[in-house]
């Protein structure tokens, strides 16, 4: 036979051995054999044809050997679940030692068995550990439910032994509460439902921030973390905590200070940014981030990722400590990388000499990688600060002297920035970039040096030659590369087109008919048409002032940098991802930054059913706002006469019990909801006595063209929406001396496709000295097309004397139509989603009624009836605040804050929408509304 | 929380693992040797590393990686701090953490594993429970165990595990009750060409070994305890009175531990204890470059600075150097282009002082250097 005969025997040989020696009588032989067992396993030899052998070995007072044999069991048990059965005897005798090292030994070894049949025994040995009298054997029954929960949840919950768990939050052993918590919290990851287990309350927290101080520094990581989950009801709670845990900081351990730094910036959310607190809460958070900065590598590395986010959303806090950042020479490649990023974020007026001085003696490294980061950094720099930009500049050309391949390349992308943020400014030095023209290899340098040569052909003289030599490999070059060259040579031939022409065509030809990219054919036969049909055209699309570039490309969106927040110092700060990007299988339960305090406690306890991703950036204090308004309950109707909505269940419970027991047995149904449906506006307006007769709001009728122009024809007119349909009301008086017949009316294409949906009725023919009247029903589904202002529309008027000519002004308000109102989940996400310069503030002066009691609700029925909803009314700080959506007749959202004061005439009107030129018809539509 | 540990070596093989739950194959460390192999060094690699399934966090002490296997969202500086922990009780019981020692001494290591995590939440911690439940290894006790039969592992509680104070034990007792405190503290400075100090800090360290017997209440005073920025202590620093008093008032843990570590920032003037006049010129008429550096005390308050060692990392275009020192040897590693001088003490009669030639390689472009000290 073969050797391999003698491989087997060896090895068998081994096994073997150890076997005899595992059933030796002496203590101390079974136990070396045990360790050379134990040995073997570690370096991943299979020792699992001992089983038998060892779990002999079990049964035994010497607790060495007994741990060796449960560390033996916890590796093979599940792989020979039958055998393992034989152990359970002894690990149920075990929990019932009265040393309590066993006791916990033994729970410890049973959790970490994962064979069903071993799991079942464990309940009751588990059950009792969870009140065993001694300490460490409760705070490892704790860990152990956790385990249990990973290997059976239907059992763990069935069991109950998630209250008992729950119990263990008030142990008297701080231990214990920290064990407890952080099983709760990994019970919490892993369960499926996403609702927490244990609702927070400030009892609770109460106790945990009495552990906090007397458990290990590893307990406190796990209370800080469950703690950040927390939301405290009021500022004066945030403070208090915020208080308690500031001591924190202060810790050695950098998990414990990091997981501090968390709840701080959140709980920092809820106080008000100008208070004293706040303040010195900043100062103190300054040091114990820089210490994480002297500490391991790795714990750099971490802690600069954390900071990132944490001087995106407070800048403040480490503004003074720009020079910690600086590059020590010896750092790991990617600490050098993160604290670049986060001097250029620090970068200010103040300090922008130094940092720019660093990062010269950068870009002199040697690490490609690094060096390449810091030329981009100057470039950031310059666009960031505008008063560095020439230094910037400066330092830019003296690295592209240094004639160094990759810092050239680098240097003249980053040109490409600074002259998009600051054009006609620096076109001196693209003589010097030009020197460079024939060392640029990269796609990406290339493209932007002939970007460059494009944008500035004017200047350039030999620009012409210079594009041509990159034409000649035009075939091999990258395709970003292509359309570069390809809008470079369009543009220089629309500033010089004499001498041009022939290049041109050479690269139409070469986009269009010689390459198979889409991209690049359909760009060049973009410019081709537009090159052939209207040179003038062309130049006014092809050379268009370009918008500036903005400071900063590469900030996180301030809803996920406030998502991140909530997640500092675990791994979704360090990839800069939610959890819910990387982590398989969780649900989506995401966290959001706790609202600015303002808001009283009124909506946030409404806000238990927190299923809504109710993610918010709470910089913006207006949106601040809505989030305290009741997300979850829909039925809560945006009037300001339910106090009392129906928040749960709950509440309807006891409203009904209480009105049974008043009204005897009338009812049995609970009282239906005080709460008034948002249609029955109206009737409330007649409550509260607000005119009843102001339905909709119909501008008096101006005169559009007087009787002068109209050769001897009088209009007058105004527009109202009647029963969802737009009319255009109209008195023609013929003030001529003779009759007049065959009217008709067109419009000009205008910014609402407003057309006329059937002919002109009018009386015909019409006398002179009288006036008819005529109600024009409109449609908007005609060619439309962009009118300054916005509301005009052109109208023609015909009849037997001649066609007239006059312009009129659409009210707004008559565009608002009957399905404006939004929902209210849709409003709150649409207010995010608009970006903040979309918002239009104005104030309605001089409003009637401001003082009465009730003048909030007559302006809610006064827009109702004009078709602007109120999605939801809220009080702050005694001024109400109202939500309102509209929507135009062409399919525009329009959102609304209004600002009310009680005795202030003025309203404060903040408007958002995706295409803010409609704001001023808007505003002009509420003043109508309002004042009317 | 943790998953597994593995334990790999410079060569890239794991040589130990350790799996807390299910039992994870070690197939994903082949994640880590792929950006392993990407870094330049072994410094380099990045110490979060995502995979498909699994986060690896890794440290890198004594030549040797630590990788941490986790699946669900964890701290990251959770699992940093606990692998440093490991590593420092492997220091702690074997007095050094290498490759063989770990090996030899398999056994120990899985069952201090064992106890300082359980289900990857960790249980035990600190170096004088940790002792207490399994008995650090020496031949001594080794002879002494084989003779009178007794083992490594304690069989009762430890006394201090659930204590108010659980980094110390009870019942500790010496004939001669001593405490030892040492005071390091680092200078970082970044100094410019014409030496002025851009930007200077210091970190600094009280070390103490304190042998005293029963529960001992220690209290230290600073004389100007305000010129810490930014302290971190020991669990066993009572915080209340630093805050109110700036006192540190303590119950020891038993033997070595770091009891506080403090940070003075740049807005405080340092005093740097010495400084470089430097000449360095590289690319001297075609091919060579000339160096020259003084060292000489500043600021020294009359003491003595030893052990002063000077590294400069060359560039890249440096093949070799010729250089004379009239005190201390250096060496140059063309490798890595490290220059390495070692000074010893300097002696303000007579300012160490390193001259002579660098040959260049020829044609490459003149990068500055940044001469950077180590002083201790």
């Amino acid at each position: 036979m073969t050797d391999s005969k003698y491989f087997t025997t060896t090895k068998k040989g081994e096994i073997f051995e150890l076997k005899s020696e595992l059933n030796n009588d002496k203590k101390e032989k079974k136990k070396e054999a045990v360790k050379k067992v134990i040995a073997s396993m570690t370096v991943g030899k299979d020792v699992s044809a001992l089983f038998p052998d060892v779990v002999n070995c079990m049964q035994t007072d010497n607790l060495e050997l007994k741990k060796l044999v449960y560390l033996y069991l916890m590796n093979y048990a599940k792989s020979q679940p039958d055998m393992a059965i034989m152990a359970v005897n002894t690990f149920v005798k075990d929990c019932e030692d009265p040393n309590p090292l066993i006791r916990a030994l033994a729970v410890r070894t049973m959790g970490c068995i994962r064979v069903d049949k071993i799991t079942e025994y464990l309940c009751e040995p588990l059950r009792k550990c969870l009140k065993d009298e001694d300490p460490y054997v409760r705070k490892t029954a704790a860990v152990c439910v956790a385990k249990l929960y990973d290997i059976n949840s239907s059992m763990v919950e069935d069991q109950g032994f998630l209250d008992q768990l729950k119990d263990l939050l008030s142990d008297s052993n701080p231990m214990v509460v920290a064990n407890a918590v952080a099983a709760l919290s990994e019970i919490n990851e892993s369960s499926s439902s996403g609702s927490p287990l244990v609702e927070m309350t400030p009892q609770t927290v109460n106790k945990l921030l009495t552990a906090l101080n007397e458990c290990t520094e590893w307990g406190q990581v796990f209370i800080l973390d469950s703690l950040a989950n927390y939301s405290p009801r009021d500022e004066r709670e945030a403070q208090s905590t915020c208080e308690r845990i500031t001591p924190r900081l202060a810790h050695a351990n950098a998990a414990v200070v990091l997981s501090a730094v968390k709840v701080l910036m959140k709980f920092m959310e809820m106080l008000p940014s100008d208070s004293e607190f706040v303040t010195s809460l900043t100062k103190k958070l300054a040091p114990p981030l820089v210490t994480l900065l002297s500490s391991e590598p790795e714990v750099q590395y971490v802690a600069l990722r954390n900071i990132n986010l944490i001087v995106q959303k407070r800048p403040d806090i480490l503004k003074h400590e720009m020079k910690v950042f600086f590059v020590k020479y010896n750092d790991p490649i990617y600490v050098k990388l993160e604290k670049l990023d986060i001097m250029i974020r620090l970068a200010s007026q103040a300090n922008v000499a130094q940092v720019l001085s660093e990062l010269k003696e950068y870009a002199t490294e040697v690490d490609v990688d690094f060096v390449r980061k810091a030329v981009r950094a100057i470039g950031r720099c310059a666009i960031k600060v505008e008063q560095s930009a020439e230094r910037c500049v400066s330092t830019l050309l003296d690295l592209i002297q240094t004639k160094v391949n990759y810092v050239v390349q680098e240097a003249i992308v980053v040109i490409k920035d600074i002259f998009r943020k600051y054009p006609n400014k620096y076109e001196s030095i693209i003589s010097t970039l030009c020197e460079n023209l024939d060392t640029l290899d990269e796609p990406e340098a290339r493209a932007s040096m002939i970007w460059i040569i494009g944008e500035y052909a004017e200047r350039i003289d030999n620009a012409d030659e210079l594009l041509e030599s990159f034409l000649e490999g035009f075939a091999d070059e990258n395709s970003q590369v292509q359309l570069q060259l390809l809008t470079a040579i369009v543009k220089l031939f629309l500033k010089r087109p004499s001498d041009t022409q022939e290049l041109v065509q050479q690269v139409l030809s070469l986009a269009t008919q010689d390459s198979d990219n889409p991209d690049l054919r359909d760009r060049g036969f973009i410019y081709w048409r537009l090159l052939s049909t209207d040179p003038a055209a062309a130049k006014e699309v092809v050379l268009a002032e370009k918008p500036l570039i903005s400071e900063e490309t590469d900030l996180l969106e301030p809803t996920l940098l406030d998502e991140l927040i909530c997640h500092i110092s675990s791994l979704a700060s360090v990839y800069h991802k939610p959890p819910s990007a990387f982590v398989e299988g969780r649900s989506g339960i995401r966290k959001s930054l706790p609202a600015s305090a303002r808001a009283g406690s009124e909506g946030v306890e409404s806000t238990e059913s927190q299923a809504a991703p109710a993610v918010i950036p709470a910089q913006d204090s207006l949106i601040g706002d809505l989030l305290s308004m009741d997300i979850g309950g829909p039925t809560v109707a945006p009037v300001a006469a339910a106090p009392a909505a129906p928040f749960g269940s709950a509440a309807m419970d006891l409203l009904g019990g209480g009105l049974d027991t008043l009204l005897g047995e009338t009812s049995s149904s609970p009282a239906p909801p005080s709460a008034l449906p948002a249609s029955s506006a109206a009737l409330l307006g007649d409550i509260f006595g607000a005119p009843a007769a102001s339905a909709t709001y119909v501008a008096p009728k101006t005169t559009w063209l007087p009787a002068e122009k109209g050769k001897g024809l009088d209009i007058s007119g105004s527009f109202v929406r009647r029963n969802g349909q737009l009319f255009m009301d109209l008195t023609f008086s013929n003030k001529a001396m003779q009759p007049m017949l065959g009217f008709a009316i067109q419009f000009n294409k205008n910014s609402f496709g407003i057309t006329p949906a059937s002919p002109l009725q009018v009386q015909s023919p019409l006398p002179p000295g009288v006036a008819a009247d005529a109600s024009l029903p409109l449609a908007t589904t005609g060619p439309v097309q962009k009118m300054e202002p916005l509301t005009t529309l052109q109208v023609a008027v015909k009849n037997n004397v001649d066609v007239m000519y006059f312009a009129c002004q659409i009210p707004m308000h008559a565009l608002f139509v009957e399905d404006g109102q939004m929902d209210k989940r849709v409003f709150l996400a649409t207010w995010k989603e608009i970006p903040a310069q979309n918002e239009v503030q104005y104030t309605i002066t001089n409003v009637m009624h401001s003082a009465d009691s009730n003048f909030t609700d007559t302006v809610v029925s006064r827009m109702q009836q004009n078709n602007v909803f109120t999605i939801a009314k809220r009080n702050v700080e005694g001024q109400d605040m109202l939500y309102q959506s509209l929507k135009l007749t062409n399919g525009i959202w329009v959102l609304n804050e209004l600002k009310i004061q009680p005795g202030n005439p003025n309203i404060t009107l903040s408007l958002k929408s995706r295409t803010p030129n409609v704001a001023e018809g808007v505003f002009q539509a509420y003043d109508n509304i309002l004042h009317g | 929380m943790i998953h597994s540990l593995f334990i790999i070596n410079p060569s890239g093989d794991v040589f130990m693992e350790k799996h807390w739950k299910s039992v994870i194959s070690r197939s994903v460390c082949d994640y880590f040797f792929d950006h392993q192999r990407k870094a330049s060094s072994p410094e380099d690699i990045p110490p979060v590393i995502a995979t498909p399934h699994h986060y690896l966090i890794s440290v890198y002490r004594s030549s040797m990686f630590f990788v941490a296997v986790c699946t669900t969202e964890v701290a990251p500086l959770f699992v940093v701090e606990f692998l440093h922990r490991v590593v420092d009780t492997f220091e702690d019981y074997f007095s050094e953490c290498t490759e063989s020692i770990i090996k030899e001494h398999y056994v120990v290591v899985y069952e201090l594993l064992d106890e300082m995590l359980d289900n990857g939440f960790p249980l035990a911690t600190e170096s004088n429970i940790l002792k207490e439940l399994i008995k650090p290894p020496n031949i001594l006790r080794t002879i002494a165990n084989t003779v009178t039969g007794k083992s490594n592992v304690s069989s009762t509680l430890p006394s201090g595990q659930l204590s108010n104070i659980p980094w110390r034990r009870t019942g500790v007792k010496y004939t001669n009750n001593e405490a030892y405190f040492d005071m390091i503290e680092e200078v970082d400075a970044i100094i410019d060409k014409s030496g002025s100090t851009v930007c200077a800090e210091i970190q600094g360290y009280i070390d103490c070994c304190i042998k005293l017997s029963g529960m001992p209440d220690l209290s230290l005073s600073f004389v100007n305890p305000r010129l810490f920025d930014d302290v971190s202590f020991h669990p066993c620093v009572r915080f209340k009175r630093w805050e109110s008093e700036r006192v540190l008032s303590f119950i020891p843990p038993d033997g070595n531990f770091r009891l506080m570590s403090y940070h003075i920032g740049s807005q405080s003037i340092v005093a740097i204890p010495v400084y470089v006049r430097h000449s360095l010129c590289l690319r001297e008429s075609g091919s060579g470059g000339r160096l020259d550096i003084t060292l000489g005390p500043k600021q020294t308050l009359g003491r003595t600075i030893e052990n002063v060692v000077l590294e400069i990392p060359m560039p890249k275009s440096v093949l070799n150097c010729g250089l004379v020192t009239n005190q201390g040897k250096y060496t140059f590693d063309p490798v890595s282009k490290l220059l390495v001088w070692e000074v010893g003490r300097i002696d303000v009669t007579k300012l160490p002082n390193i001259r002579g030639t660098i040959s260049l390689q020829s044609g490459s472009p003149p990068v500055e250097a940044n001469p950077s000290i180590n002083v201790s």
